[in-house]
């Protein structure tokens, strides 16, 4: 029967081949796939620098580049992978292409706002290129005022211009998705009907939303402080440079679940769909996603304990802070319940999921150290939270969203990707990754800071470690490029539902059609319902 | 402690480490066992539940309301507890005892300065005592730093324009690092030194190692006059300005009526922005020193001030009084 399995005649890629039908294109599809080139070699970038950065830290002197070129590396280390890959990764390219035939919709609500949001976002990226190639910016990704204001030397302004425009990318997808999921859902797809990831995206679209603004109004902040000279930041003239960090955060730590809820929603349909079973608890899972998206909001201030803030403020944020965690728990324990009495399997988008549920579980358990106040005096801006917000970032976001292009790839493409070396990068991944991340734990605590360029020879092999392991993550990465693009066109024919999957976007044909349904598809079962889909099986048989 | 002569944990020279420490372990055993239950049900379930034909389908189990509030209400209980217990030892980590000894610490690209009482500077070192409270008081020449001692588990930023302050007790002599840990530009990794813990017999041979320029109020009573703040301020209360006697821990009343209490903050202040806050009676005569003042003089400047207000007792924020504190010696009335 396989053998019979062929690409369809007529699908969204075949339909205009010019460059023009791509670059005009209002199909969510489309824009999705030129969001997944761009942000690939955005993702490549930023991996260079921290190919540098781990080079550099092998020995405990200075000596690969100069402390000038190390802070840069770091920097554009972090604004190239948050603010370029991370904050679109799974929205831009996963829920683009993804949410609108979850709920049975042909297209987004706004399909050019769509296509405006791409052109937003290579825009930013112009400009961020553009100041890294004129020679860089080294204040950290996180701009503190007053060295970015007033002492850094390198192109800020240019740089903060490329994260301002990039920014208006995000709202504008957040707002498309809202309003897509508020209207245009298929008859019979009820809220308590949505996939998980439609209800991930919805609380991540409104952290976009209503958070991404505030990066913007600080960022024109730091512009007019460090062209014009305002003073907002400057305490001779009255300004407050903690205030930046209290603006910088307010939106920067809830773009932290801009990055990992998506991912928490591609973990859902993975563990369901590979268990082949309905997800354990499907109204807290869902909920869950709302509650960290608003409690996200109320802990900014745990970044900056040892910045100079009240005690009290700082017990009232540390509070706060313990209560994103009962959410992000409540996820981890229905997933391992939605695999007992399943039928579970070993497919590499089952072992990413693996991966992401271990290492979130990590990344999330140390968040508990940091929220701690009498700890993180000790561990603030050491290591230690390079190591833990890598475990979120890396192990959570990056891991959730290769588990997504592995799983929907055979939807997106058509064709099926070589097992054996999607097996082999998965679980290059996850042991580099934690070669490279654990040893910082145990460096951070022993008090190495972030963002140094030499260091004490003491921490020598546990640098080293992190150096070897950033090896292995590293090709890691890369095999997937490469069988990717080989199944472009050997990769064995997919079908529509390759994996059994329940989703409305695996009864369309892969790749689908530019319409995606031929007829409104009208949904008259729960989600993740699988006895229903074996019922329909038997009967097409 | 090391393995294999590396070492994996830092040592423990202060009275926080082992209270900061405690609570180390305590996270950590309580997530070592959550990771463990996850991994370990995740990986039996994933092979015990494998599916053996194609087309298999898992058991229906929509969920269970008992286990989600089982799994939401006992995290949040334990979450509590760290709460409570990092409260606690933050709360304590940031009350410098009454009688602490008074550092001041000054951090600018790139390196840290300290200033003893006793006259004593020391650039990307600092000499401490084993056994007694040490108050380091921390301000920025220019950019944020933050000063941080891993031995003692504490560390607080530098922020231009104000004030900040940290605490220890050191408790075994030796020398560990001192760090900056909030990024300020190209020699941020250079902006490294060590402090030496000594014996107090030691420590008191160290003071008195040599300063040829006096105790820091000494030194501040000198600027007083070559910057002729004393042609204003004169002790008799008849100048242009407030006598600066016992003024430290003093409530003033402004000209608009609110009131303000004098310590670090407002001396500091006062120099610097000297029309902000003028005390009800007196004219708004005072030049603002803004940018002609170094961070190191207007330390020494207010130490001398405070040097007028021996009997001060309030222990205002980052305002112990120098008098309370025996061993530094009694600064010089002036």
């Amino acid at each position: 029967m396989l053998d019979k399995l062929k690409i369809p005649e007529r699908h969204y890629m075949n339909d205009g081949h010019s460059l023009r039908s791509w670059l005009l294109t209002k199909d969510h599809k489309r824009i999705a796939i030129m969001y997944l080139m761009s942000i690939s070699v955005m993702f490549f970038i930023g991996g260079l620098f921290a190919v540098g950065i781990r080079f550099e830290l092998a020995t405990p002197q200075g000596d690969f580049v100069t402390a000038d070129t190390y802070n840069k590396f770091f920097t554009m280390h972090g604004v190239i992978m948050v603010f370029f890959f991370l904050i679109p990764s799974i929205p831009a390219v996963l829920g683009n292409f993804l949410i609108p035939p979850m709920i049975g919709a042909k297209d987004l609500a706004f399909p050019r706002i769509n296509l405006l949001s791409l052109y937003i976002y290579w825009l930013g990226g112009f400009f961020t290129l553009y100041a890294m190639i004129v020679g860089g910016v080294d204040t950290g990704w996180t701009f503190y005022t007053p060295y970015s204001a007033a002492s850094s030397n390198t192109s800020v302004v240019p740089t903060a211009l490329g994260i301002f425009i990039a920014g208006f990318s995000s709202i504008l997808t957040g707002l498309n998705f809202i309003v897509t999921i508020h209207r245009m859902r298929a008859p019979g797809m009820t809220w308590f009907r949505l996939p998980l990831f439609v209800w991930a995206h919805y609380a991540t679209s409104l952290v976009q939303v209503l958070g991404t603004p505030v990066i913007a109004i600080t960022i024109v902040m730091l512009g007019v402080e460090r062209a014009l000279g305002f003073g907002i930041f400057d305490p001779a003239r009255g300004g407050d440079p903690v205030l930046f960090q209290h603006l910088f955060w307010f939106y920067s730590h809830p773009a932290v679940y801009i990055m990992i809820l998506p991912a928490l929603g591609v973990t859902s349909e993975l563990v369901s769909t590979f268990s082949r079973k309905i997800i354990f608890g499907y109204s807290f899972v869902a909920f869950s996603s709302l509650a960290i998206a608003i409690f996200g909001f109320i802990v900014w201030a745990h970044h900056m304990f040892v910045a100079g803030i009240s005690t009290y403020a700082a017990m009232v944020f540390s509070f706060l802070s313990f209560s994103v965690a009962i959410p992000s728990a409540v996820k981890v324990f229905n997933w391992t319940a939605t695999l007992y009495k399943g039928a579970t399997s070993w497919d590499t988008p089952m072992l990413y999921a693996y991966g992401f549920i271990g290492l979130f579980a990590i990344g999330g358990l140390t968040g508990l150290f940091l929220a701690t106040l009498g700890l993180d005096v000790h561990m603030h801006d050491t290591y230690f939270v390079v190591a833990h917000f890598h475990y979120i970032m890396v192990g959570g976001a990056i891991m959730g969203y290769l588990g997504g292009l592995h799983f929907w790839w055979p939807k997106m493409t058509g064709r099926m990707y070589s097992e054996f070396f999607s097996k082999v990068s998965a679980i290059m991944v996850f042991v580099g990754f934690n070669i490279t991340f654990f040893p910082q734990f145990v460096v951070g605590y022993l008090g190495m800071p972030r963002r140094y360029h030499s260091y004490p020879d003491e921490m020598q092999v546990l640098n080293v470690m992190s150096s070897a392991g950033a090896t292995v993550l590293g090709l890691g990465y890369v095999l997937p490029v490469i069988y990717f693009l080989y199944s472009l066109r050997f990769g064995r024919v997919a079908g529509p539902n390759p994996w059994g999957a329940s989703g409305l976007e695996w009864q369309m044909q892969s790749p689908p059609l530019t319409e995606n349904f031929v007829e409104v598809p009208v949904v008259t079962s729960e989600p993740y319902e699988y006895e229903h889909l074996v019922a329909k099986e038997k009967h097409l048989v | 402690m090391q393995i294999f002569g590396i070492p994996i944990f830092p040592d423990q020279a202060s009275t926080f480490a082992k209270d900061v420490d405690a609570l180390y372990f305590f996270i950590f055993a309580v997530s070592a066992f959550f990771a463990l239950v996850v991994a370990v049900s995740i990986l039996y379930f994933g092979v015990r539940y494998h599916k053996t034909h194609e087309g298999d389908i898992g058991a229906r189990i929509e969920g269970s309301l008992p286990l989600e509030l089982v799994w939401s209400v006992i995290p949040t209980v334990i979450a509590m507890v760290m709460f409570g217990w990092g409260a606690s030892v933050f709360y304590h980590l940031r009350r410098p005892p009454d009688q602490a000894m008074q550092i001041y610490a000054v951090g600018k690209q790139w390196m840290w300065k300290f200033q003893h009482l006793e006259g004593q500077r020391e650039i990307n070192q600092l000499h401490v005592p084993a056994g007694r409270p040490v108050k380091i008081t921390i301000s920025s020449e220019d950019v944020l730093h933050s000063l941080y001692f891993p031995a003692f588990r504490t560390k607080m930023d530098a922020i231009p324009g104000r004030y900040t302050e940290l605490w220890f007790e050191a408790t075994t002599p030796g020398t560990y690092h001192m760090f900056c840990t909030e990024y300020c530009g190209t020699n941020h990794a250079g902006m490294i030194g060590s402090v030496t813990v000594l014996e107090p017999s030691a420590f008191q041979a160290w003071l008195q190692g040599g300063s040829q320029e006096g105790s820091l109020a000494q030194r501040g009573a000198r600027l007083f006059e070559s910057l002729a703040c004393n042609s204003c301020h004169l002790d008799t209360g008849r100048g242009h300005g407030p006598s600066l006697k016992d003024i430290v821990g003093k409530t003033e009343t402004l000209e608009d009526g609110s009131t303000v209490v004098v310590d670090d903050a407002y001396l500091r202040e006062s120099i610097l922005s000297s029309q902000a806050k003028i005390v009800r009676g007196f004219k708004p005569l005072m030049p603002t020193f803004q940018g002609l003042i170094s961070e190191e003089n207007l330390v020494a400047l207010i130490e001398h001030v405070k040097s007028m207000s021996p009997n001060a007792t309030t222990a205002a924020p980052a305002a112990s009084p120098a008098s309370a504190d025996p061993a530094a010696g009694k600064p010089e009335k002036k």
